[in-house]
């Protein structure tokens, strides 16, 4: 076909306004495609300033059906942003979307070099590359998949509820995975909410109750997500439910095995290790589910094989020391990953102090501490338990903005000094110094609420604390802690003693979320932190079609924005649910079987397992639903028997002369 | 500038990484070498050895591959068997009389714009280095090896 008929092509060269002509001669290009590639099968070129626009896009379309093309090549930005709004248009016109290409003269060319004569050459060759490809093209066909309706939620901290809440009120069902004993995440743990100094359980257990008693909801605490495998709509996902050793069936949650349980152990989650906890335990009153957990490295029992107390006193019978982990398999068709952060290990920066100066507290300590439901009961006191501080300095960005730990800023550091200011303040009147390097407090209420810490008589220090030491060298330091700090806005380096510091820890990737990453198949930065689809624009989906994202696990975050990202990767998965079936790429291998030679290097091969022999054929084939259409297949296939649409060797050969055709 | 050789560089990415990570050298404007021309593939274990043989063949000097990090695979591991191929593919190279160095394997994720960026630098000042390759041409018809000073001749059609 294509040697007997060159199929009839339009090059579009987009301006971009300057983005692109401001470093590529689009003219040039334009002309240079009409003259040169006209042998090709260019029966058009031309420029326009914004190809994207509707006008540009009109332009493309008449083309099409008033010169009869066959093919159309844009060269503009990336196909990642604009390839679907290019296909779409010429699909209005009648032409076969997967015969439209984009050639990425912006990102690969016009913002990446300098020179325009050079600049030019390499847009040229890059249209070149793409015309010789495109005539390769074939029209394809979207397989349309049907979307199995219930949705994977992992992580069960505020995002991840919300998202559970959305889609199970919708109507749909929601597995809600959460690998500690209860849901409720970090959001449990603090007292107040800034800016509006809400206490944090009295708007979140509402939340976590409605989600444990949900009839769409089917909450798997103290599990974790060990596999997945499929594809957007039907995802096989395995489940590792560890052993609570209590029979969820019959335990009514009443506490009395708690309360019998002989043996305390510092609670080093929960409490930050401010306080006990029993070893068999709920992490915190609210906890929903209700059930406890049997902490087996510490169980008596299980150390020594005898104690069994709580056996003993359950009303229930519903101890069970022989229970097992077990394996659960479900099958979903959207995930959402809503898996949270860890907090920056504060003893990691050695000059402030902590876990060597005993009264050098870390956010989620001092949290503890001012809350009510905490191991003083909301006293804030040095570590000793009595004492209350009479001067409290609080350092903000520990282990953020600072190149030896993290690069980025945590965004919710400066807000959370600022409430721990307030907090106390209020409570033990103790003067309280902030050492910031940039205040940031950009949200709704945000700057409000900074200038009311300020009227309420917070000192503010701006710089960069050197050291928290107790060395004194004056009389006035004595049993104090001492912040050497900078002052940059006086130009001077100051010694102020205090008695409490609070570090104002930033926030990390969970230190496994790489690992996660890979079970579900998506990618961090370099950050560690999850890869949005784009930025801005699509900040809940990933490269992964049917894998979402939400919370701090694409990056620091705030309760507000959290929720709303919990809200958001909701409403994308019921629009993909209530789509009901799934438009998958065409993009796929196929056996040309009268070349097969039955050898079977493929079927190994394929990561999918799509690829199977049919014994009475003595050929392999390729199962259209499984493949993915990476083509690793068509590149081992010895035979050449394997082609791939999209990408066959006659398109990237063709593809090669044509870019180094003007060498 | 003209004195200098400027390489013909044919790199190839992966859709789902190194296409990605290209994409993000040039949203932030990070500056690089113009001589690499890349081709998207949706997974570097796309990658036939044939296509940087053909590209050698067609008057690169060199052929980039890059996909995502070891693990990182938008397909699980394919980006396994693009290294096996690579590792063949060098000692073929040896084999017909071609510097192995001219092709290289680079791993560069979505985020990695600028180590992108700064690993077609390096990749073209080695090419640089190496010269150009002169890769004879070969003739369509004969199917055979020319050296480089003989023209073409046109072989007789015998009839069937």
């Amino acid at each position: 076909m294509i040697e007997n008929h060159k199929p009839k092509i339009g090059v579009y060269v987009c301006h971009c306004g300057s983005n692109i002509a401001g470093t590529v001669n689009v003219d040039d290009v334009r002309k240079w495609a009409q003259e040169k590639l006209g042998p090709e099968g260019v029966v058009i070129a031309r420029d326009y300033k914004f190809m994207c626009s509707s006008l540009g896009q009109e332009l493309i379309e008449k083309d099409i059906k008033e010169l009869g093309l066959e093919r159309v090549v844009v060269a503009a930005c990336s196909p990642h942003l604009h390839e679907k709004t290019f296909r779409t248009a010429a699909e209005k016109a009648g032409l076969n979307p997967y015969l439209t290409e984009l050639v990425s003269i912006r990102e690969q060319v016009s913002w990446v070099h300098t020179d325009k004569a050079i600049a030019t050459e390499k847009a040229k060759s890059l249209v070149s590359g793409t015309v010789q490809r495109i005539a390769y093209n074939t029209p394809l066909e979207k397989q349309k998949v049907p979307i199995n309706a219930n949705t994977l939620v992992v992580g069960g901290g505020i995002a991840g509820i919300q998202a559970a809440l959305e889609i199970a009120n919708a109507g749909f069902h929601v597995y809600l995975v959460e690998r500690e004993p209860s849901i409720g995440g970090h959001m449990a743990q603090f007292d107040k909410t800034f800016p509006t100094l809400d206490c944090s359980a009295c708007i979140l257990t509402p939340r976590m109750v409605e989600a444990g008693t949900h009839p769409n909801i089917t909450l798997m605490t103290w599990s974790e997500v060990t596999n997945v495998s499929g594809f957007v709509g039907n995802f096989d996902v395995r489940i590792l439910k560890k052993a609570r050793y209590v029979n969820e069936d019959v335990c009514t949650g009443c506490g009395i095995c708690t309360e019998k349980c002989p043996k305390k152990v510092i609670d080093t989650h929960y409490e930050a290790g401010l306080g006990y906890r029993k070893v068999v335990y709920t992490p915190f009153a609210q906890a929903v589910p209700r059930f406890p957990v049997i902490d087996r490295p510490n169980c008596t029992f299980f150390q020594k094989g005898t104690c069994k107390a709580c056996e003993k006193f359950c009303p229930t019978n519903a101890i069970d020391f022989k229970q097992e982990d077990e394996f659960i398999n479900i099958t979903v068709g959207n995930i959402i990953l809503a898996t949270g952060y860890d907090l920056f290990d504060a003893g990691r920066v050695t000059n402030y102090g902590y876990g060597r100066l005993p009264n050098v507290f870390s956010s989620i300590e001092f949290e503890r501490l001012s809350n009510s439901a905490g191991p003083t009961g909301g006293e804030i006191t040095l570590r000793d338990g009595k004492t209350k501080p009479e001067t409290v300095g609080i350092i903000h960005c520990v282990g953020s903005r600072d190149k030896n730990f993290n690069n980025y800023c945590s965004s919710i550091c400066c807000m959370q000094s600022l409430k721990f200011a307030h907090i106390v303040r209020e409570r033990t009147g103790a003067d309280v110094y902030e050492f910031y390097i940039d205040m940031r407090t950009p949200m709704k209420a945000y700057d409000e609420f900074y200038q009311r810490v300020l009227d309420e008589g917070t000192l503010f220090v701006r710089g960069k604390v050197a050291e928290v030491t107790n060395a004194a060298r004056y009389p006035h330091e004595k049993g104090k802690l001492i912040i050497h700090v900078e002052d940059t806005l006086v130009g001077k380096q100051r010694r102020i003693p205090v008695d409490m510091v609070i570090l104002s820890n930033g926030m990390e990737p969970r230190h496994d979320a790489k690992q996660t990453g890979q079970t579900f198949g998506i990618s961090c930065s370099s950050d560690g932190w999850y890869i949005e689809r784009h930025p801005k624009l699509d900040p809940v989906s990933t490269m992964t079609e049917g894998i979402y994202i939400a919370g701090c696990a694409t990056g620091p975050k705030d309760i507000p924005a959290s929720v709303a990202q919990g809200a958001a990767a909701a409403a994308r998965v019921l629009d993909k649910i209530l789509q009901k079936e799934v438009e998958m790429e065409p993009i796929r291998a196929s056996v040309i079987e009268e070349n097969c030679s039955g050898c079977r290097i493929c079927n190994s091969m394929c990561p999918f397992n799509a690829i199977a022999f049919i014994g009475d054929l003595k050929v392999s084939r390729v199962n259209p639903a499984l493949c993915q259409g990476c083509g690793t297949c068509v590149a081992a296939c010895p035979a050449g028997a394997i082609t791939g649409t999209g990408f066959s060797n006659e398109q990237i050969f063709a593809q090669i002369d044509g870019l180094l055709m003007t060498v | 500038m003209t004195d200098t050789f400027e390489p013909v560089i044919v790199g190839f990415t992966c859709n789902w990484c190194s296409y990605r990570a290209a994409d993000a050298a040039g949203t932030a404007r990070v500056k690089y070498a113009p001589n690499v021309r890349l081709i998207r593939l949706m997974c570097s274990g796309r990658l036939d050895p044939a296509f940087v043989l053909k590209a050698l063949a067609g008057g690169a000097d060199g052929v980039l591959i890059s996909g995502c990090h070891p693990g990182d695979c938008h397909y699980i591991e394919q980006n396994y068997k693009a290294l096996r191929r690579f590792l063949l593919l060098r000692r073929t190279l040896k084999g017909f009389g071609v510097e192995p160095e001219r092709v290289k394997l680079v791993w560069a994720s979505a985020a990695e714009g600028v180590r992108l960026a700064h690993e077609i630098n390096a990749f073209v000042e080695e090419i640089r280095k190496l010269g150009p390759l002169n890769w004879p041409k070969w003739d369509n018809q004969s199917g055979r090896d020319l050296p480089a000073d003989i023209e073409p001749q046109p072989i007789e059609e015998v009839p069937a």
